[in-house]
């Protein structure tokens, strides 16, 4: 016990401070939030592997005004699949939220043979509680995916309804490049508190898809 | 006191160097800079503002040299008046004056929930051609109870004396007569005057509700 004790002692300074030298871990776990910290908070981080969705059933609630999920090379099952995305209100139970919301694209193919701009009239929601479309048509050979990022806003309100905005980019089947842009809000004053995200048809054979807290 | 020093004495190991378990503090607020080689990531909350029925948010302090971004979110922002257009205008004077000479774009995609009306258009009403004045960031946000915009707005390297100032805004709005809007805007703040202030108001009326965070981000 005395040697135990002169360690201890010999870890603070003469003026009782602990010695930088004293703390044994350099990643102290325990600590989840640092004053000196970047804003951009990994919460989680979720790799598909043949799941028929990728659930986020935790962690989004009022810590943040903000949650981004960046889903990187998501790639299908099945050939000309539609990736989709929705919101719950029950911890995940259903994904049936109403929301309205806009999409349109730009395209281009690798042929060169079509380049244009438009609005997307069958992908929108006017109310609809349906899974809102990401991309649409995503090739599943052996390279081809679809990344992009949807960033959520204030989703814990109990008083307004939630905006999303999303930006990404996916490899048509018949090879081009469709750049989307959606957005629009959740028209619910109830908290969301879950998001799901999921081809129509097959399995989420690979990808990550990381939700990060903004603060 | 003996249960004390017993305590203390198993919150270090054998070697006296204090365990991850002893230190009772998730925060750590009094640390406010990081060693070089500690990844504390390139975004960093600067201040925040919350509105109460203010005729404007104001930015003064904080926007310098020190980042070469700087990128101001706006979250759940409720005007008092209906179908207010949320904009915003650039100061080379600390925030004396908000008039900085900007050229623009606006378009925007929109749907209504009666689902009778879409576009995708460029929107005349909300660009500037070497204007003053402050320019659209959403349009039409509703004063209903659960109506709002959000979005974000970056500024790159403000305090620049050689060129202008870009800025790019991407936002949604739940517009007074229940339509959805994505707005897009970019410009140039058309000054080689460092920027040093940002304002944000709605086009009538006072910001009842929301929050706007400025963030620095480094790119190096």
């Amino acid at each position: 016990m005395g040697q135990a004790t002169r360690n201890i002692a010999n870890s603070f300074t003469t003026s009782g401070v602990i010695t930088s030298s004293a703390v044994n871990n350099t990643t102290i776990s325990g600590i989840t939030d640092l004053s000196a910290g970047g804003s951009l908070i990994l919460l989680s981080e979720q790799t598909a592997s043949g799941d028929a969705s990728i659930s986020f059933t935790s962690g989004i609630d009022s810590t943040y005004d903000e949650y981004c999920f960046i889903f990187n090379n998501c790639h299908p099952a099945t050939d000309t699949a539609t990736f989709t995305f929705q919101g719950s209100t029950d911890g995940g139970s259903n994904y049936n939220t109403t929301m309205t919301t806009s999409i349109f694209e730009a395209l281009h193919f690798e042929n060169d043979t079509m380049a244009q701009l438009g609005y997307l009239t069958s992908y929108d929601q006017a109310q609809g509680t349906g899974y809102q479309t990401i991309t649409s048509a995503q090739g599943n050979g052996a390279d081809e995916s679809l990344s992009g990022i949807l960033k959520l806003y204030n989703p814990s309100s109990t008083t307004y309804v939630k905006h999303f905005i999303i930006r990404s980019n996916n490899y048509y089947y018949t090879n081009g490049s469709f750049d989307r842009y959606i957005a629009g809000y959740f028209n619910t004053t109830s908290a969301i508190d879950a998001i799901d995200f999921k081809f129509t048809s097959g399995n989420v054979d690979d990808g990550t898809i990381q939700m990060f807290g903004v603060k | 006191m003996g249960t004390r020093i017993t305590s203390l004495a198993n919150n270090f190991d054998t070697t006296g160097k204090l365990k991850a378990a002893g230190i009772n503090n998730a925060s750590l607020s009094g640390i406010t800079a990081l060693p070089s080689g500690v990844n504390a990531g390139k975004m960093t909350l600067l201040s925040t503002q919350t509105a109460s029925g203010d005729a404007t948010i104001n930015f003064t302090s904080g926007i310098d040299s020190t980042y070469d971004a700087y990128c101001f979110k706006y979250i759940s922002v409720h005007p008092s008046g209906d179908g207010r257009n949320f904009e915003f205008n650039a100061s080379t004077d600390g925030g004396s004056n908000y008039n900085v000479t900007k050229t623009s774009t606006s378009f925007i995609a929109y749907h209504n929930e009666a689902d009778s009306a879409t576009t995708l258009a460029y929107e005349t009403d909300g660009d500037e051609a070497q204007g003053t004045g402050y320019v659209h960031l959403a349009y039409n946000t509703g004063a209903d109870n659960d109506q709002t915009c959000s979005g974000e707005m970056w500024l790159y390297n403000p305090s620049s004396t050689t060129y202008v100032k870009h800025w790019i805004n991407v936002s949604d709005s739940y517009q007074f007569n229940d339509y959805q809007t994505n707005t897009f805007t970019a410009g140039y703040l058309n000054t080689t005057s460092a920027v040093d202030a940002i304002s944000f108001r709605f086009s009538a009326d006072n910001i009842d509700a929301g929050t706007i965070k400025l963030f620095g981000v480094s790119t190096s």
